[in-house]
């Protein structure tokens, strides 16, 4: 369960942006996920639930966006997305590529501040 | 009615601990202190292995400590201190990986006096993947007992190692361990990656691992520093 590492991060991550913009809650935050970034969804779902209790992203929903591998390909000088999931290999040439160039992802995308009469009274 | 305001980030979002482990890095790489982190499933071997390697650096003159993480228990800083190099055991008392501040705060050594500092990770092959301890090398250990398509059902540790150790290879018969497939299974998810192959308890393979630890070494000291401001 190191999605609920993971979310205490989140959490402290985001607690800083809303401080630093004087924003009371934050309603949405949307995350890029790779492939091979070991992230199970519905566990940070879960563990998000739990560390934001009692903050200012208690109402906040989390987003995906999925980012499939991508490796660099020497040989046809491309960046191109391997056929089948966890292959490491161009789907023009075949040959295997260990230069991922997309697919590790664990990044915050965007943070979607909530909507308050008193935020810029 | 207000909008709500949509503030792009963009940031990793352990990004604490990677500058944490990106300030360690700095640090090691200056000192010339080689670090690698293992990382594999609860008995693999790790211990055994790492208590061997040691041995060796060791009896060779060599600086070595080790930091190691388990849940609980200090069986395994005993167990590797057995080679008579410097432990301290992190107990994580419940979290299945280590943290860059986790081994921070267990460093307690002049890192001018060391040549290697060895990390052995929480028994696990997913969590610990997605956390930086400031290594210069990640090793991920598969042991013959385990099955050859682990590195299948486990990509993401495998492909962001930088190096391979079979282990347990003086079970091979025992187990009916099919070399070919294990090898062509870790290299269908990490292309290129340097593989060894050892046998702790007979020493098989024992020579060319230490000799790939000493060559990852000399290239760390033959790099010229890189500033954090410089890797941003």
């Amino acid at each position: 369960m190191h999605e609920l590492s993971i979310a205490h991060s989140l959490v402290d991550l985001v607690t800083e942006h809303a401080d630093a913009h004087g924003a009371p809650s934050v309603a949405r935050i949307t995350l890029r996920v790779g492939a091979l970034s070991c992230v199970h969804k519905q566990s940070l779902d879960f563990s998000f639930d739990l560390a934001k209790e009692g903050t200012t992203l208690r109402d906040a929903t989390l987003h995906y966006i999925d980012v499939p591998v991508a490796v660099y390909c020497e040989g046809c000088d491309i960046v191109v997305e391997p056929a089948q999931p966890h292959s490491f290999r161009c789907p023009v040439c075949g040959v295997a590529s260990g230069d991922v160039v997309r697919g590790k992802e664990l990044d915050i995308e965007t943070i979607e501040f909530g909507v308050s009469q008193s935020v810029e009274a | 009615m207000q909008t709500p305001r949509i503030l792009e980030v963009r940031t990793r979002i352990l990004k604490k601990n990677d500058e944490t482990a990106r300030r360690m890095r700095d640090e090691f790489v200056a000192a010339g202190v080689l670090v690698a982190n293992f990382v594999s499933s609860p008995g693999t071997g790790k211990t055994t292995l790492l208590r061997e390697t040691m041995r060796r650096l060791v009896e060779a003159g060599e600086r070595v400590a080790a930091v190691v993480g388990d849940l609980e228990t200090d069986n395994d800083a005993r167990r590797l201190a057995e080679s008579g190099a410097p432990v301290r055991q992190i107990m994580t008392h419940g979290c299945c990986h280590l943290e860059a501040d986790m081994v921070q705060e267990h460093l307690d050594w002049d890192l001018e006096e060391l040549d290697y500092l060895i990390i052995e990770n929480v028994g696990n092959l997913v969590c610990p993947t997605s956390w930086d301890l400031g290594e210069t090398l990640r090793v991920a250990l598969l042991s013959v007992t385990e099955g050859e398509d682990k590195p299948l059902k486990y990509p993401g540790l495998f492909n962001t190692s930088d190096a391979a150790v079979i282990t347990k290879l003086d079970l091979s018969g025992p187990c009916d361990y099919q070399r070919d497939e294990a090898i062509n299974n870790i290299l269908s998810v990490r292309p290129g990656l340097p593989i060894m192959e050892t046998a702790a308890r007979t020493g098989l393979g024992m020579d060319e691992w230490i000799a790939f630890l000493r060559e990852r070494r000399e290239q760390l000291m033959a790099t010229p520093p890189v500033s954090a401001a410089a890797s941003e």
